[in-house]
């Protein structure tokens, strides 16, 4: 089955660190509690640059945008793994970025929490937010459905059974690396 | 072939005679440490993946610190460094440096502050060995010749289940630095000046490796500084190979023995380059970006509103003592901020003299703001009662490691990193200055 991704994209620049996605403020709250997990998603993306406009609506807990356009070195900054969380738990899918800053990369493997696609298109030029976009991950291109274009992925190689899996410790047992629990 | 100092690290990790950069190995882990902010939520998923009752790999080889958000009324924050204190005794652990009570850092004993210091002062941090930790400046501790790197909560609760963990061998990015340093000129400005060259991004899935005679001169603070600042171009891991002022260093504060390794002759580089100290000028990096390098003297029209000296990068007794240097004597024009790394460095604020003062004096004396409580402070914004905190759009020069916008706190801040001659000079002045202003 042909796994397609398709909503409106949230399109961003270089270098968005990681106290853009979840500032420092927010760290306080733990992922691996529930309740905590969702707040973060609230607060995903806020450290932006006002002139982006929200990530997610002023009393939401959910983005509007599945998937994130990016240009290089998305992620960079701090190990916090709130990052990927936050970004996840707003109900973001997918990334797709130039490159990406190494921790974050990791991260999102993982925690299953997205997938991290490399494109090397600039796309960020090219995509503006709002563009209704769809992910073929396995034809592996990027549509924007608003110019017609179509941009090519990067494998994400043995990244990807990782994520479908649902992060590291999921994709061990599945694999038996370690034991699955009784 | 042979290895790069981090192949070597890696090779014995791995128990293999050799590796090359792009191989997955699994390495065995020396020391795992996590700090408040990650801590909860690694033991979090370390629960519930290895069950409940489950018990941590070692327990010796675990050292939990409490240092990011200390000093705040934030109930949640306050509520994480239970979480640690709970874990900690449940499992026994070795190394957990508590704080209770918070009114008075100085009534808990076994505080320290800023856990990359921190474990360098309590003989963590040794030539050779693997040290992970969930905090990107790990890297830090690269300067004592080991490999050290940053790593998310998942990875984390792997590693305290296992004691094991899955890495990609880097390739290396030699960094030679030749000549002597002119007295200017510190340790921050020449990893600002590498930042600048290659860019955030420019040593990304890389490590960098640092080396020369001016490496080679340096204290172990100075040399720490260097390899706090990898992750700020991307880096896996900066490193310096060991020699004589490590094992000092090491061996005055642990006994715990340690091999230290070394690159091969033949080792292969990703890439590598020179630079000659005795030609290189301080510099910042200005807003929004550790790679928005410039010299300092093309910023000294730059008005600030306030000074910050601290953090992993630039809150150790040797970046205090730099700043007293200037300062003695002189009188700030700006709002000046000390945060020392640690307690133990806070402590030294106290001792140490510069003649015949001691620094606590002279900063005191040249109208600095009383130093305040080791933690991490405001490098990362924090809680809004965060001591230090930028919570309108000020301008401040600051010896911390990171300026992405709403690092300090205000998204409308702009801060310029500084190394803490420059930082010093600045507040004397109330504009960004060059430190040879001041230093005859």
């Amino acid at each position: 089955m042909t796994q397609i991704l398709r909503g409106p994209v949230f399109v961003v620049d270089d270098n968005i660190d990681t106290d853009q996605i979840i500032p420092a403020e927010y760290l306080t709250l733990v992922p691996s509690k529930p309740d905590e997990y969702e707040k973060l998603g609230s607060y995903a993306l806020i450290g932006l640059p006002d002139r982006y406009g929200a990530f997610v609506a002023a009393g939401a807990t959910k983005t509007e945008y599945p998937i994130i356009v990016a240009g290089e070195n998305f992620g960079c900054g701090s190990s916090r793994e709130h990052a990927p969380i936050a970004l996840g738990a707003a109900g973001v899918q997918a990334v797709v970025a130039q490159s990406y800053a190494r921790i974050f990369f990791r991260n999102c493997a993982a925690t299953g929490e997205l997938y991290p696609w490399e494109t090397g298109d600039r796309l960020c030029e090219v995509f503006q937010t709002g563009d209704d976009a769809s992910l073929d991950m396995d034809g592996l291109t990027l549509t924007n459905h608003r110019t017609g274009q179509v941009y090519a992925l990067k494998s994400l190689g043995e990244v990807r059974p990782v994520i479908d899996a649902g992060g590291l410790f999921a994709y061990a047992r599945a694999t038996g690396m370690i034991p699955s629990r009784s | 072939m042979g290895m790069t100092l981090t192949e070597k690290i890696l090779a014995r990790a791995a128990d293999r005679p050799n590796l090359i950069p792009g191989e997955n190995v699994w390495v065995t882990v020396d020391l795992l440490m996590t700090h408040d902010v990650c801590g909860p939520g690694t033991i979090g998923v370390f629960k519930k993946e290895f069950g409940d009752d489950a018990q941590v790999w070692d327990r010796e080889k675990i050292v939990l610190i409490p240092d990011h958000y200390i000093f705040t009324r934030d109930a949640r924050a306050n509520r994480n460094v239970d979480i640690l204190r709970a874990f900690a005794r449940e499992q026994n652990i070795k190394y957990f440096y508590d704080i209770t009570d918070l009114a008075n850092f100085k009534a808990n004993p076994d505080y320290k502050g800023v856990c990359h210091i921190a474990l360098a002062q309590e003989g963590h941090t040794r030539p050779g060995e693997i040290l992970l930790g969930t905090d990107s400046h790990t890297c830090n501790a690269g300067a004592f010749g080991q490999f050290a790197t940053g790593i998310g909560n998942t990875d984390a609760a792997f590693v305290m289940g296992t004691g094991k963990i899955l890495l990609k061998v880097p390739p290396t990015m030699h960094f030679i630095f030749d000549g002597e340093m002119p007295p200017y000129l510190l340790a921050k400005d020449l990893i600002l000046h590498v930042i600048g060259d290659i860019g955030v991004g420019g040593a990304n899935y890389r490590a960098l490796q640092l080396a020369g005679e001016a490496v080679a001169a340096m204290t172990m603070e100075e040399r720490m500084t260097l390899c706090n600042m990898a992750i700020e171009a991307g880096g896996k891991n900066g490193v310096i190979a060991p020699d004589r002022t490590t094992f000092d260093y090491v061996q005055q504060r642990t006994s715990r023995p340690f091999t230290p390794l070394y690159a091969d002759a033949d080792a292969e580089y990703f890439y590598e380059k020179h630079y000659d100290v005795s030609r290189l000028e301080p510099v910042v990096a200005k807003p929004h970006s550790p790679d928005n390098r410039a010299t300092v003297r093309d910023c000294r029209d730059v008005k600030i509103d306030r000074v910050y000296i601290g953090s992993c990068t630039g809150g150790k007794i040797t970046d205090f003592f730099h700043a007293a240097q200037l300062m003695k004597g002189q009188e700030v024009k700006v709002p000046t901020y000390l945060v020392p790394a640690t307690q133990k460095v806070y402590d030294d604020l106290f001792t140490t003299k510069l003649d015949g003062l001691t620094l606590a004096e002279i900063f005191l004396q040249a109208g600095c703001i009383e130093p305040s409580a080791p933690s991490c402070a405001a490098c990362l914004g924090g809680p809004q009662d965060t001591f230090g905190r930028l919570n309108e759009p000020e301008v401040c020069v600051s010896t911390t490691n990171r300026n992405f916008p709403g690092r300090m706190g205000s998204k409308q801040a702009q801060i310029y990193l500084a190394s803490p001659f420059t930082a010093a000079a600045s507040a004397l002045t109330g504009y960004v200055t060059d430190p040879r202003e001041f230093l005859s």
